[in-house]
């Protein structure tokens, strides 16, 4: 498993791995927001942290596809399907390679663009924890609907479908979160309900990802 | 070591083959043949576990089969130790020094595996079924853009490491690996058009 | 004889075509004598006025909306169970159906809201809920359609239903989270205080009778077309192997 990991993470890096594409896509739409909306500062800092989870949702959604795809191509999954390893350490491996190369660096960068959205001072804090939570488990969601796509040939637009409703709960919670931590009604409910969400991601769908990876490898 | 029994597999929800039975001792290997089509793919991926058989049953001990087909499963992106070393990590092994030369591969040890040639990529995907230490083997058209004497190191690769070291192998193939194999054809196993078990047969 | 007999498709077929006739019967029947008399034959409102008529199309299709889906998870727990065929179609045949009673509890609110809040759409928990039903019913009905192989469909499509039903309910309570609503209490509960008044409530559990059994009748009619489909399909098959 941790070879598998360290597989993933090295191709990641490596030429034509994809690795900032998503970061860059990140910064892409957070600099544009203000052509949007406007360069009122105030209007900013109203909608700083929702846009930047917005962007992060999105900029994660960009690379869901990779996650099982180009292993279903070279033939590698139905491999690793015969190997000893099971299939659902299998997904939770590639989640977490996902989210490592995405979510936590989209999560490291989030305060620093904070800054160019006039994001409040006491946003940062919470910004940094609810993405820290919430984005483990949008790789997770995300690789479920990678799965299910994988055998599809232009699975990218209805895997960005099948996945962003499944993202409701954690925006709502994450965005939630930082709200009420700036306006002082109290982040501890959202931040702990989104870690619920995210755990019971973790616990419970790389037995939904490997149900599909079987269907769609048969 | 390996026992096939009536086995009745599909593709695609529709049954190829039927009523397949064979033995596969230590030691040996079991060439398959047929035309294109005939079900040797189906049957290779079913008797690997990949897909469900339809009835019948294969038999062979626990955590001893590997599969092989025409997708090697090469990263191109890592290099040809890189690769081997991988699936010798997941199988919980270490790569064996003598695989490189059994490949001819060790000129090649650095080289990102995106920078070989078709062959070179072949024998680099059946190197890996020298580190994974799996004794059933169920390979898949083995020698496709192989040059013949690729296709003789694979040969004896076979011969002398793994069948010698009492291992088994199912192999299909179109070509003469020279191995001193039996064949079976399976054109008579052809399934029936109306054999149980198809996806449809509700509907019919 | 056992009751999974009743889902063979050819018994599916028999059996369905008279039920079929008198669910369109029954739902012809409560949808006019319901809508007329909820529409002519009630008082207005006090507060709301002649408004609150539309609740006699907006509540049987919010009801409907979800129980569509319901009964698309019991389907699909069925066929990934027993594997019974017709049990997948049935909740490929639900779909389209949810997502139109979806659609018609959607706008049947906007047109309420309108008058109600001064606005056609408000970003209530429970309109919400339902724009968010939409969008599952959307990716369901995509990849339903996105798959050739008609079994692998079924089966993708209804670990998506099992996934998705988890997660609609999550989005439910965590939209109640987000935003307290506008929206006016449940119109029918079993706790009376809530309830709406009783001249109104007859002719809405007409109207939702109706609505039942449209739902059934539409269901029963798009999942016998889809066994027909399956069943060409699958003689086509055969005469081009033989």
């Amino acid at each position: 498993m941790i070879a598998l990991l360290r597989r993933d993470l090295a191709l990641a890096v490596r030429a034509g791995g994809g690795f900032g594409l998503g970061l860059a896509f990140f910064l892409i739409v957070v600099v544009l927001v203000p052509f949007g909306v406007g360069p009122d500062r105030s209007t900013l800092t109203l909608i700083a942290p929702g846009i930047l989870w917005v962007a992060a949702l999105l900029a994660a959604l960009l690379s869901l596809d990779r996650i099982f795809a180009l292993d279903f191509e070279d033939g590698s999954l139905a491999l690793l399907a015969t190997a000893p390893l099971p299939l659902e350490g299998i997904a939770l491996i590639k989640a977490l390679a996902h989210w490592i190369t995405t979510g936590l660096p989209l999560t490291l960068v989030a305060p620093a663009l904070g800054f160019f959205l006039n994001m409040a001072p006491d946003a940062y804090g919470y910004l940094l924890v609810s993405l820290a939570l919430g984005t483990p488990a949008l790789s997770m969601i995300g690789s479920f609907g990678a799965a299910l796509t994988v055998g599809l040939r232009r699975g990218g637009l209805l895997l960005s479908l099948l996945v962003l409703p499944l993202y409701v709960p954690t925006l709502i919670f994450g965005a939630e979160a930082v709200r009420r931590g700036v306006d002082g009604t109290g982040a501890t409910a959202p931040l702990m309900l989104m870690g619920a969400i995210t755990l019971g991601c973790f616990a419970l769908l790389p037995f939904a990802s490997a149900a599909v990876l079987r269907i769609n490898l048969r | 070591m390996l026992q096939v029994r009536a086995l009745r597999c599909a593709r695609g929800g529709v049954p190829v083959l039927d009523g397949v039975s064979f033995d596969v001792k230590a030691g040996e290997a079991l060439i398959l043949r047929g035309p294109n089509g005939v079900g040797k793919t189906t049957l290779l991926r079913t008797l690997a576990g990949l897909q469900p058989a339809l009835d019948g049953t294969v038999e062979y001990p626990g955590a001893t089969g590997a599969y092989a087909s025409h997708a090697d499963g090469i990263k191109t992106a890592l290099t040809v130790t890189e690769n081997l070393t991988f699936w010798a990590q997941v199988y919980g092994r270490d790569v064996p020094g003598s695989v490189y030369a059994a490949f001819d591969l060790d000129a090649l040890r650095t080289r990102a595996a995106g920078t070989l040639s078709a062959g070179q990529k072949r024998r680099l995907g059946l190197a890996r079924l020298g580190v994974i230490g799996r004794s059933v083997l169920f390979l898949d058209e083995p020698t496709v853009s192989l040059d013949g004497f690729s296709v003789r190191m694979f040969a004896d690769w076979m011969r002398d490491v793994h069948l010698a070291g009492g291992g088994c192998a199912v192999i299909a193939t179109h070509i003469d690996l020279g191995l001193d194999a039996p064949a079976l054809d399976l054109t008579p196993y052809v399934a029936q058009p109306d054999a149980d078990g198809g996806a449809d047969e509700a509907f019919l | 004889m056992s009751i999974w007999e009743y889902a063979n498709p050819k018994r599916f077929m028999d059996w369905t075509a008279p039920v079929m006739r008198v669910a369109f019967a029954v739902a012809a029947a409560c949808l006019v004598v319901g809508l007329i008399w909820g529409f002519f034959f009630t008082p207005d409102e006090t507060r709301q006025g002649s408004t609150v008529k539309i609740i006699y199309l907006h509540v049987p299709s919010a009801l409907m909306a979800i129980n569509a889906w319901f009964m698309m998870l019991v389907t699909s727990l069925v066929w990934l169970v027993r594997r019974h065929h017709v049990s997948a179609l049935a909740a490929r045949a639900a779909g389209p159906i949810g997502l139109a009673m979806t659609v018609i509890a959607l706008i049947t609110g906007a047109i309420w809201g309108s008058p109600m809040w001064g606005t056609y759409w408000a970003w209530d928990p429970r309109l919400t809920s339902f724009l968010i039903l939409f969008l599952f019913y959307l990716g369901y009905i995509a990849l339903w359609a996105a798959i050739e192989d008609a079994d692998t469909a079924a089966d993708l499509t209804s670990v998506l239903c099992l996934v998705g039903s988890v997660f609609a309910i999550l989005s439910r309570y965590a939209v109640n989270f987000w935003n307290q609503g506008l929206h006016q209490g449940a119109s029918l509960s079993l706790d009376k205080e809530e309830n709406v008044a009783d001249v109104f409530y007859i002719p809405l559990l007409i109207c939702i009778a109706g609505f039942v059994a449209l739902f059934v009748a539409l269901v029963l009619l798009r999942t016998r077309t889809e066994i027909r489909a399956r069943r060409t399909a699958a003689l086509i098959a055969r005469s081009q192997r033989a």
